[in-house]
């Protein structure tokens, strides 16, 4: 009888694991056939105005990647923060908000952006966009440096501190580079995240079909068009929008299978 | 009569080349305490954990030769080595019960930690079931300090006093062996020897064999001991002779702490 | 140089304060008209940019005002009256005015409906994925298909809406009747798009249960279910509880999965197969349009699920911590 419970329990585990892996493959292969069958290379070539990506994916980058100027150094700072420096509750309410931040709906931070920043200045705009990415890395950001800093070993700032180096040159010079891997991956699957998001972009960055380098207007976003695209009537769009999240698809696996690559490679 | 009879028994861990194990020919004798003793690497565990197949939990590994355990009713040998089934395995362990280095109290109270074992054997019956735990927990020398706190989580407990609960845990499930794997080497020299009375104690119901790592403990509690070096059993003898007479120089380095 | 360096960390960590009360009180804000004007029975009002009457009582001191509104009133119903409305006319006659009001109740709905459907679809599941790959898997292939369930809640969750679109909800459709786009299809493929996270920190939660515990219940001759249900499943409760809430936290916030198939319209579902819309798809398709009264009462919604995810993921921490202890 125990056995058989034991069986049968086992047997409906691997039945839903089988299911929810079919799901998930399912997927993938929609993503890849579609996306592969509407992939070309003028897409990246074209702007979305003559039918390709190449503003949208540009426009994406800059977005994410300004977002991470700006966010990589002072979610990082603010982590060095509650690692090495607070002491007590304020570190630990920090650290937190930060986490009960990192789960904050993505478009509540899109709407805080558009109150904030996309009113004043009077329309939608790049910068928007980037500062609305900016505030959903910097709680990843702290996680990761506050955690990852955690691991290294106490013995190595007290050698460090041993010698005479001030506090801050401990923490520059031995401890971050102790957890760089540990960080630097942290940070790749970071900006893996904000670069599929849409709902933050929605409403902050808008999306644009030219190509523009122009942070004060309206900014071309990969995503927020695959959602413009996906909704269109017409077969043309919706296959552009599938080339365009195959695209964003095979982006965000490469940074986050190149993250988890640093880290096996450190081991 | 031994209980256990290891014969030419040979281990190879998962994904290694090298037997961790060479051909081990070792009884364990009935109601008699083993001890197994030799420098860190060189076996001792192993050959434990092999004695109730918890290695198996782990795929991979290769056995070889004869594990042959004594069973009470028919009194033949059965060769533990070739059981397959789970029903089998749970019967092994059931009949070969094993405490761990470090003590491993389950999250539940402590009645429930000591009637686990109970329950899923399918003792249903409650006041069963309390006479049992209770008789344990004499049997540990714990129930004195627990009997007014027995639906407590058993995280309470001190070191030792959670190392005891889990020898009452073993215990009350009636094995024929009992396996200890370093019983004592997490715990303070107060809780130390209040653990070695109650292995010495359980001997009259139950045949122990114990790796330690702590040669005064083998002395102090063992029948017969075992050294081991790097995978072979150099000596096996009764425990005076070993300590006071052995016949290999490796085992009298080792005693005379010229080595490991 | 070591007051400056520190001095820049103790600023960067305040701001992530001051963002999180910068959140509250910008929302806040700009709910304010909102929250003036519907107060709390916002949340259990089911109409949205709905056009209603109000009976003007008779007032002799501010004819004023009421002359220039009557105007403006005019002026409308004028435009109705081609459509011949007849009640309004006759309103106007009774000298009343009109107001847009905003209730949140649909979306507020729509959101807890969708979320609970994602829940009851994916838990067992994750959990089935998560004992597999915990305890039951081969090393390799669980270390495999660990990763390639990570990876996969990397992908951009609007990929799962337009899945769930396109390829997933006329199956449904087919299968239980009913709209493509509804309720039940939206928390659907809400529920996969969460499976692949709560699966994997459910099995990092698993995982944490020592070896050596496990190993003891195996050696008292337990089976593999009942070292699952009465160990690890106990050991790590609070864990994969906490894993749950964080799930729901981002079920109940998430926009893109949801917005391609809940319908976006402001009905209350009479059924699980119904169309309806949630609060993120509410913002996500109504911003852009919305000014005055209706942009706020929609900062009002954010307001409510900023208040509602926050409340969701403090309990998970606070019960961590709690625990913890």
């Amino acid at each position: 009888m125990r056995l058989l419970i034991n069986k049968i329990f086992l047997a409906l585990s691997i039945l839903s694991a089988g299911v929810g892996l079919a799901f998930l493959a399912w997927i993938l292969i929609t993503l890849f056939m579609k996306g592969l069958s509407s992939f070309h290379f003028s897409l990246f070539l074209n702007d979305l105005i003559e039918g390709g990506l190449r503003n949208l994916i540009v426009g994406q980058m800059i977005l994410a990647g300004l977002a991470s100027l700006i966010g990589i150094p002072l979610g990082m700072t603010a982590g060095i923060y509650i690692q090495e420096y607070g002491q007590g509750r304020y570190a630990a309410l920090i650290r937190d908000l930060s986490d009960i931040m990192m789960s904050a709906p993505s478009i509540v931070i899109g709407a805080f952006v558009y109150a904030i920043v996309v009113v004043p200045m009077g329309g939608t705009s790049g910068f928007a966009g980037a500062i609305a990415l900016a505030i959903m890395m910097i709680p990843v950001v702290i996680n990761t440096t506050d955690s990852m800093l955690s691991l290294v070993p106490r013995e190595l700032r007290e050698a460090g501190i041993a010698l005479g180096a001030s506090k801050y040159k401990v923490i520059i010079d031995i401890v971050i580079k102790a957890a760089k891997v540990g960080i630097m991956t942290g940070i790749l699957l970071a900006f893996a995240r904000i670069i599929g998001e849409t709902a933050p972009l929605l409403f902050t960055s808008e999306t644009s079909n030219y190509f523009s380098l122009n942070l004060g207007e309206s900014f071309p976003s990969l995503t927020v068009s695959i959602y413009d695209l996906a909704n269109e009537p017409e077969e043309s769009s919706r296959d552009l929008a599938w080339a365009a999240s195959f695209i964003l698809t095979v982006l965000v696996l490469i940074i986050n299978l190149t993250g988890r690559f640093i880290t096996r490679n450190k081991k | 009569m031994p209980v256990m009879k290891i014969k030419k028994f040979s281990f190879t861990y998962s994904g290694v080349e090298h037997p961790s194990l060479k051909s081990i020919t070792l009884p364990i004798e009935k109601n008699k305490i083993t001890a197994l003793i030799g420098p860190s690497g060189c076996g001792k565990s192993t050959l434990l954990r092999s004695m109730n197949r918890i290695h198996d939990l782990y795929p991979g590994n290769k056995y070889d030769g004869k594990i042959e355990l004594l069973d009470f009713e028919t009194g033949k040998y059965q060769n533990i080595l070739e059981i397959k089934k789970e029903n089998e395995f749970i019967e092994l362990r059931q009949k070969v019960g094993m405490i761990f280095q470090k003590p491993t109290p389950f999250p539940m109270s402590i009645f429930d930690n000591v009637a686990y074992g109970l329950k899923i054997a399918g003792i249903k019956n409650k006041s069963e079931l309390q006479d049992r735990v209770e008789a344990a927990l004499k049997g540990s020398a714990l129930w004195k300090e627990v009997h007014d706190r027995l639906d407590k989580s058993a995280m309470g407990l001190s070191g030792g006093q959670q190392q005891r609960l889990c020898i009452a845990r073993a215990v009350a499930v009636k094995p024929e062996v009992l396996l200890f794997d370093e019983p004592t080497s997490a715990l303070d020299p107060i809780s130390t020897g209040a653990i070695e009375e109650l292995i010495v104690e359980l001997k009259k119901d139950v045949s122990i064999a114990i790796v330690t790592h702590n040669m005064q403990q083998a002395s102090r509690i063992s029948d017969y001991t075992a050294f081991m070096y790097l995978g072979d059993l150099i000596e096996y003898d009764k425990t005076e002779n070993i300590f006071l007479n052995p016949k290999e120089k490796q085992t009298e380095d080792y005693i005379t702490g010229r080595f490991g | 140089m070591e007051k400056i360096f520190q001095k820049l960390s103790l600023s960067s960590a305040t701001l992530v304060f001051v963002l999180l009360i910068g959140i509250f009180i910008t929302l806040y804000s700009a709910a304010k008209p909102a929250i003036d004007e519907f107060g709390l029975h916002f949340i259990i009002n089911p109409d949205w940019n709905k056009e209603i009457v109000v009976e003007t009582p008779s007032l002799r001191a501010d004819t004023v005002a009421n002359d220039a509104e009557d105007d403006a009133i005019a002026d409308e119903d004028d435009m109705i009256l081609d459509e011949d409305d007849d009640e309004m006319l006759l309103d106007d006659e009774d000298d009343t005015v009109t107001k847009t009001i905003y209730g949140g109740l649909v979306p507020i709905v729509g959101t807890l409906l969708t979320t609970i459907i994602a829940l009851t679809f994916a838990l067992p599941i994750a959990m089935g994925i998560a004992v597999f790959l915990a305890e039951i898997a081969p090393k390799n292939i669980s270390y495999v298909v660990g990763i390639a369930i990570e990876l996969l809640a990397a992908i951009p969750s609007i990929i799962f809406g337009m899945w769930g679109l396109y390829y997933f909800a006329p199956i449904v459709a087919d299968l239980v009747g009913g709209y493509q786009v509804s309720l039940l299809t939206a928390g659907l493929v809400l529920g996969v798009m969460i499976l692949p996270f709560m699966a994997a920190i459910t099995r990092d939660s698993m995982n944490t249960t020592p070896a050596v515990l496990k190993e003891s219940a195996y050696a008292l001759g337990a089976t593999k279910f009942e070292v699952i249900k009465d160990i690890i499943f106990p050991y790590s409760k609070v864990g994969i509880i906490g894993s749950i809430i964080l799930a729901l936290g981002r079920a109940l916030g998430e926009t893109m999965a949801v917005a391609f198939l809940i319908g976006s319209i402001f009905v209350l579902p009479k059924a699980i197969n119904d169309p309806t819309i949630s609060i993120p798809v509410a913002m996500a398709n109504n911003f852009g349009e919305a000014s005055g009264l209706g942009e706020s009462a929609l900062f009002y919604l954010a307001l409510i699920l900023f208040i509602i995810s926050f409340a969701v993921i403090s309990l998970a921490k606070f019960y961590f911590l709690k625990k913890a202890k």
